[in-house]
């Protein structure tokens, strides 16, 4: 009928397709101006780096090096979080002994201690992934912590009137009422594990994505650098469609709250 | 029911709640006596903050009194119990359960599982009239149907007594009558102690065999009001001669109390 209809007859898909066209083609100009060409090489150049990277033999092992820590130090950062968030929300004087912590180091920019721990830790994988746990573990607990204070309080009573126990009321309240807050915390912990990448493997690492853009910083090859920069990005979205999944299966029954 | 003997179902003995609050003590409830007969529809009106949800959570159990005591067939009441069933306001009705698996979650704590606990749940799902909404999640209700679900939710553990706080309170006017309506006529069958409370005098009277009025506070029973209006009532009821008298006088009782709180 009018414009805004046929607009909108256009499906998702197609708007996704003439999206990557146009950032297809930004790199394109980028990549002919000189100035901005030093950054930007054209598509060619870039996809073929990373046969040159192969051929160096370390491409896959960069890949799954930073894979391991950031898999580890967020599945660290997860199963100590979730005790915690609960034993805060359970325990006040829990709470209040860590919570001004958590919120003090949770502002603090995870490339400010790197230092200190490799002091401790020495190099290697080690530090890595204890950079990545503490930043997700903040991240985490705070999240986590929210969700259980919020349960409502008319639930837990509506229980207790039916019957049920404390532990059913662990199990059958509050985890399920949590469930929302706690697939947030893994959305928000797998993305910071990902920005905490670069600072954790500026820790005298001997492969991984981060370690090898600063590398190849060093020999002004921007080309591989800039493939190294969209794999980060293009796992960074693989996790967030995985996330997405686990919402739309596990808490479906939610109301959508405005925003 | 004149001349019938009827048992006390709860007896509530010189109760007193007081809150710590940050601004010192706050007397909520002060020296309440109250029997709730066997079989009994008791209403409860008074203005805001006159404690009637407090009394209510004392006799569910979900609150201990700081003095006095409260009887459930003879037995001291010390947390809460399924044979006291609640029915809540805000519905609370658990959002990850379909209708079906909140009507069971009492039952299966009872430890009637499967089958069995379908089959009494579906009973009940069928008296609220909700049975083709069974694998519905609250979320795809209104609120009318969700209180529908928590009452069949209360009912499905078979408690003796029925404590509902201002249960219709967030319905529209016609949905309330509705759902006023076919709690008569699901107490004329089963004849299920009630302890309803509510701020609207009509509902009160159109329900009750007695309405208590609260004093502001501290909280304590004012008047005891017999309604004898004989049952069925219907939505014609509320135009009697009768009907309007006991509305004029609950009203401005209640009033005045309105006012007192105001001062
Ligand atoms: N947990 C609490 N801590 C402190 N004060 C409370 C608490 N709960 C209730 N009160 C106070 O006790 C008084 C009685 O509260 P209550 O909720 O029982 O009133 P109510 O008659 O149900 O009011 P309404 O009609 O608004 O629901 C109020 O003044 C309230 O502020
Ligand atoms: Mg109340």
């Amino acid at each position: 009928m009018n414009n805004k209809n046929k607009t909108s007859k256009i499906p998702k898909k197609v708007w996704l397709l003439i999206s990557f066209a146009t950032a297809m083609l930004a790199w394109y100009l980028l990549s002919l101006n000189p100035v901005t060409a030093r950054s930007f090489q054209n598509q060619v150049v870039v996809f073929n780096s990373m046969f040159t990277m192969i051929e160096r033999g370390v491409f896959w092992k960069d890949i799954a090096s930073s894979l391991i820590s950031v898999l580890a130090g967020f599945a660290l950062g997860f199963v100590l979080s979730l005790p915690t968030a609960i034993l805060m929300a359970w325990y006040a004087p829990v709470r209040n002994i860590l919570e001004p912590w958590i919120q003090f180091i949770r502002n603090i920019p995870p490339l400010a201690y790197v230092p200190l721990i490799v002091m401790t830790a020495g190099v290697g994988r080690k530090p890595q992934i204890i950079v990545i746990t503490i930043a997700t573990f903040l991240i985490m607990t705070v999240t986590i912590y929210q969700g259980v204070i919020n349960v409502d309080e008319t639930l837990i009573k509506a229980a207790r009137v039916l019957g049920a126990t404390d532990k059913d009321i662990f199990l059958k309240v509050i985890a399920p009422a949590t469930l929302p807050f706690i697939i947030t915390a893994i959305r928000l912990g797998s993305s910071t594990a990902l920005t905490t990448l670069i600072a954790a493997e500026s820790t005298g690492a001997v492969a991984g994505l981060g370690m090898r853009i600063r590398s190849l910083n060093n020999s002004f090859e921007s080309a591989p650098m800039l493939l190294y920069i969209i794999i980060i990005g293009i796992i960074g979205m693989l996790v967030e469609k995985f996330v997405k999944y686990l919402e739309r299966r596990f808490t479906g029954w939610q109301e959508k709250r405005e925003v | 029911m004149a001349g019938e003997e009827r048992s006390v179902k709860v007896k509530i003995e010189n109760v007193r709640k007081v809150y710590d609050t940050r601004n010192g003590e706050m007397v909520a409830l002060n020296g309440v006596d109250l029997d709730i007969m066997e079989n009994e529809f008791i209403c409860v009106v008074g203005p805001s903050g006159c404690g009637k949800s407090t009394l209510l959570n004392i006799i569910a159990g979900l609150l201990e009194p700081s003095s006095g005591r409260v009887l459930c067939d003879g037995e001291e009441v010390h947390g809460t119990g399924t044979e006291r069933g609640v029915v809540f306001q805000q519905y609370a009705l658990f959002p990850w359960m379909t209708v079906k698996k909140n009507v069971m979650f009492g039952l299966n704590l009872k430890g009637i599982k499967g089958k069995e606990a379908e089959e009494i749940a579906m009973k009940y799902i069928k008296m609220v009239q909700l049975e083709d909404f069974v694998d519905h999640y609250p979320k795809e209700l209104s609120g009318g149907m969700k209180q529908r679900v928590a009452i069949a939710r209360a009912y499905a553990v078979n408690p003796s007594i029925l404590l509902m706080d201002e249960p219709f309170g967030a319905l529209d006017a016609q949905t309330r009558t509705q759902l006023q309506q076919e709690l008569l006529e699901t107490w004329e069958k089963e004849k299920k102690t009630c302890f309803f409370i509510t701020h609207d005098v009509d509902e009160a009277i159109i329900l009750a065999q007695k309405v208590i009025i609260m004093s502001a506070r501290p909280g304590r029973i004012k008047e005891i009001v017999d309604i004898n209006i004989p049952y069925p009532r219907t939505q014609e009821t509320k135009m009697s001669p009768e009907f309007l008298e006991l509305k004029n006088h609950i009203w401005s009782q209640v009033y005045q109390e309105y006012l007192e709180v105001r001062k």
